[in-house]
């Protein structure tokens, strides 16, 4: 999982402390190990390096656990480059996929940037798994490839299985998420 | 290139149920086309409307005419002629021999007894089933049967071969065999393959993919190409 892309995700729905970044992970990411503070300073550290978030001005008070942190216009472009990519096609990525439907939701509500993710990562799996069957239909394969290539196969097509029925809930994730936000600022 | 088969702006009801909400689709001449999706998402009634047996209510299907235009029985000549058809379980008659199940679309046509037993007998050697060739049936294997099945629908050496989970019943071996001789029938015979699964690695078999949600392709106006272009 990419730490700093999930803060940047997190980031999108507006000025966050450190605090509230590790405790909105971890709500969002609720199946995921809990985030360390260090991770989540580690990561502030980093993409204010790289100019992607800025410090607030005024909320350094009292050391740099009262630090907010907004996006910058760097880093919204960063992370929609980083939601337009499809993941690599290998087996084991259903934690990335899953990390990136929800980044897609906190980016856009309407749920249409996770819903395309979910299809351009389907189209990439599914040309992985073709290139698969193929070296399986090659004529005089050796069976150790044919072999191979089933494993890659049923691991592509368990990705494949939860990618539709993502694209079958993602109204429904969308509809959670967001009575999730709406109950948070309610608090 | 021009396409074998056009569907334009297809809708079809059961009832009050809306299968299928204005879907559209080209199948080019050799190319095996997936169409894919949940079940209850519309994927066997558009293959039964680009084969003729169910009718658009809106919409039409072109095969070089308006199947919309033709009777009925010429209809169902187009699937003793240039559209064969497969389902999951392959219907065989069960009175009948391999043989005589595979020679059976000829006879209907009224190819002499000779020519469609020659025929019948070269398509069951070459999806390897020719031992079967004088039992019945139920005397044979799901995967012999499905193999007979395809030998039948392509006894009249269609254009359109329409399949629909042709190897749900079996196990994986046997479908990726069966499959296998699917790919063969688009390579050698430039024959179009309309295939319905819902299982992502038998559309895998396939050179381009269409997904059906809801009665629609998904996205709408885009298909799939399995390589990975628009």
């Amino acid at each position: 999982m990419s730490t700093t892309h999930v803060v940047l995700g997190l980031l999108s729905q507006g000025e966050r402390h450190g605090y509230d970044l590790k405790r909105d992970h971890d709500a969002t990411f609720a199946q995921a190990r809990p985030l360390a503070f260090g991770q989540v300073y580690a990561a502030l550290d980093k993409l204010a390096r790289d100019g992607l978030v800025k410090a607030s001005a005024g909320g350094r008070v009292g050391g740099p656990d009262r630090t907010s942190y907004a996006l910058t216009s760097a880093g919204r472009r960063a992370l929609l480059a980083w939601l337009a990519e499809v993941e690599p096609p290998v087996p084991h990525v259903a934690n990335a996929l899953f990390t990136k439907v929800a980044v897609a939701l906190l980016v856009d509500d309407t749920g249409e940037t996770s819903k395309d993710y979910l299809r351009r990562q389907r189209q990439a799996h599914m040309a992985r798994m073709r290139e698969f069957t193929k070296l399986k239909l090659a004529r005089k394969a050796p069976l150790a490839q044919v072999l191979a290539a089933d494993y890659a196969i049923a691991h592509l097509d368990a990705d494949l299985r939860w990618i539709d029925t993502a694209l079958a809930r993602a109204d429904q994730l969308r509809d959670e998420m967001l009575a999730t936000s709406v109950a948070k600022e309610r608090r | 290139m021009t396409p074998v088969l056009s569907a334009r702006s297809l809708t079809f009801t059961y009832g009050t149920a809306t299968a299928l909400r204005g879907v559209s689709v080209d199948v080019e001449p050799g190319e095996l086309l997936a169409i894919t999706g949940a079940s209850g998402s519309g994927k066997s009634t558009l293959l039964l409307c680009l084969a003729g047996i169910l009718r658009p209510q809106t919409g039409d299907v072109v095969f070089g005419t308006r199947l919309g235009d033709l009777a009925e029985a010429q209809r169902s000549k187009l699937r003793r002629g240039p559209f064969g058809v497969v389902f999951q379980f392959g219907q065989l008659v069960p009175e009948l021999t391999a043989e005589e199940n595979v020679a059976l679309p000829l006879l209907l046509s009224r190819t002499s007894r000779r020519e469609a037993f020659a025929a019948a007998h070269d398509l069951l050697g070459r999806f390897g089933v020719a031992e079967v060739a004088g039992k019945r049936p139920g005397q044979v294997s799901g995967g012999q049967q499905q193999r007979i099945a395809l030998a039948r629908a392509m006894v009249t050496s269609p254009r359109v071969l329409f399949a629909d989970e042709p190897t749900g019943a079996l196990d994986s071996l046997t479908s990726e065999a069966v499959l296998s001789e699917i790919v063969r029938i688009a390579r050698d015979d430039e024959t179009a393959v309309v295939l319905v699964t819902h299982d992502a690695t038998v559309a895998a078999y396939a050179d381009r993919e269409v997904v059906m949600r809801d009665g629609q392709l998904d996205p709408p106006t885009e298909t799939m190409r399995t390589d990975g272009a628009a």
